[in-house]
């Protein structure tokens, strides 16, 4: 029973504020509704039992992808209203595609129904619930060892795209001082010391050049 | 009052459909535009979890975890080349990125 409300609050919730994330007016609010419509995500997996990704939902998700929308959204001196004209004109076309996809959907549930065909054929068994085993150790023992290379790819993934950030928005400011390493690396004794004769009771002035 | 396999899969079919109208919805705004892929890929996760849970496979949950791997680097990925876009053009108008047509 306790259930079953707490499934229809998240899915409710989950599902209003996705649809509030598409129609929001102010691009903030729709970052914010983004950001309601994970957590109740997050609730739904804790209700099938998924203790972690529901918590790597609220990490990932709410603790760094949607703050970075909400900081491109917020960097960007975008005129929003301006990008909201074609709002009335394209809801038509929208609503005839997400019409089309819904009611394959609903076709495809109501034709095969929602049992579970394939359910002799278990790739990796959950611990069953008596064995004291939670979610994230059960996770952890396969990943480490039965997806090890799937693991390590999806960290090289977030390598590249690490980098590729930074290279797409990295910008070189003109103007400003910075340290070339090889050059000063590059420097011998020859060009960096001057031996200079001063016959004796002359001065010399120091050169202006070569001064960096 | 039973919960079962549909409750979940209509959710995330509401969800999925919504990403979907949203895309066509904000055809102007790019920000939009990622946060309904995020949406659909949410819809997706749910799916992945639902079908773990009544089929007592681990494997959907792992699945799931790639996926949000991926989404994270896609929305890192496009957000950058937003920030750059925006940066030459001074707009985010999709009708305008057309500077690669031949």
């Amino acid at each position: 029973m306790i259930k079953a409300v707490f499934f229809y609050l998240f899915a409710i919730l989950s599902v209003s504020s996705g649809a509030m994330v598409i129609i929001a007016r102010n691009p903030v609010h729709a970052v914010l509704f983004l950001i309601l419509a994970f957590f109740n995500g997050a609730g739904l997996f804790i209700l099938l039992g998924a203790e972690f990704l529901a918590m790597l939902l609220i990490i990932v998700y709410v603790g760094a992808v949607a703050v970075l929308f909400l900081f491109v959204v917020m960097m960007l001196d975008v005129d929003f209203a301006e990008l909201k004209a074609g709002f009335i004109k394209n809801a038509p076309v929208g609503a005839l595609i997400g019409g089309v996809v819904l009611i394959e959907l609903a076709a495809l549930f109501l034709v095969y129904g929602f049992d579970l065909g394939v359910a002799g054929n278990v790739q990796t068994a959950m611990p069953s619930t008596g064995s004291g085993i939670d979610n994230t150790t059960a996770l952890g023992r396969v990943i480490y060892t039965k997806y090890v290379y799937f693991f390590q790819a999806s960290g090289l993934i977030l390598l590249v795209a690490m980098i590729g950030a930074i290279v797409l928005t990295l910008r070189h400011k003109e103007g400003v001082k910075r340290q070339s390493v090889a050059a000063q690396v590059a420097r011998s004794p020859k060009t960096a010391i001057e031996v200079v004769e001063v016959a004796p009771g002359n001065t010399i002035l120091p050169s202006t050049e070569g001064q960096n | 009052m039973d919960i079962g396999l549909g409750h979940y899969l209509t959710v995330a079919a509401c969800l999925f459909t919504l990403g979907i109208f949203g895309i066509f919805l904000n055809r102007k705004n790019v920000i939009v535009i990622l946060m309904s892929v995020e949406l659909m890929l949410l819809a997706v996760n749910i799916n992945f979890v639902t079908f773990s849970h009544f089929l007592q496979d681990l494997t959907g949950q792992v699945f799931a975890l790639f996926v949000l791997t991926v989404a994270a680097a896609e929305a890192a990925i496009g957000l950058a080349i937003i920030v750059v876009y925006f940066r030459n053009r001074g707009s985010i108008d999709v009708d305008e990125i057309n500077m690669m047509k031949g």
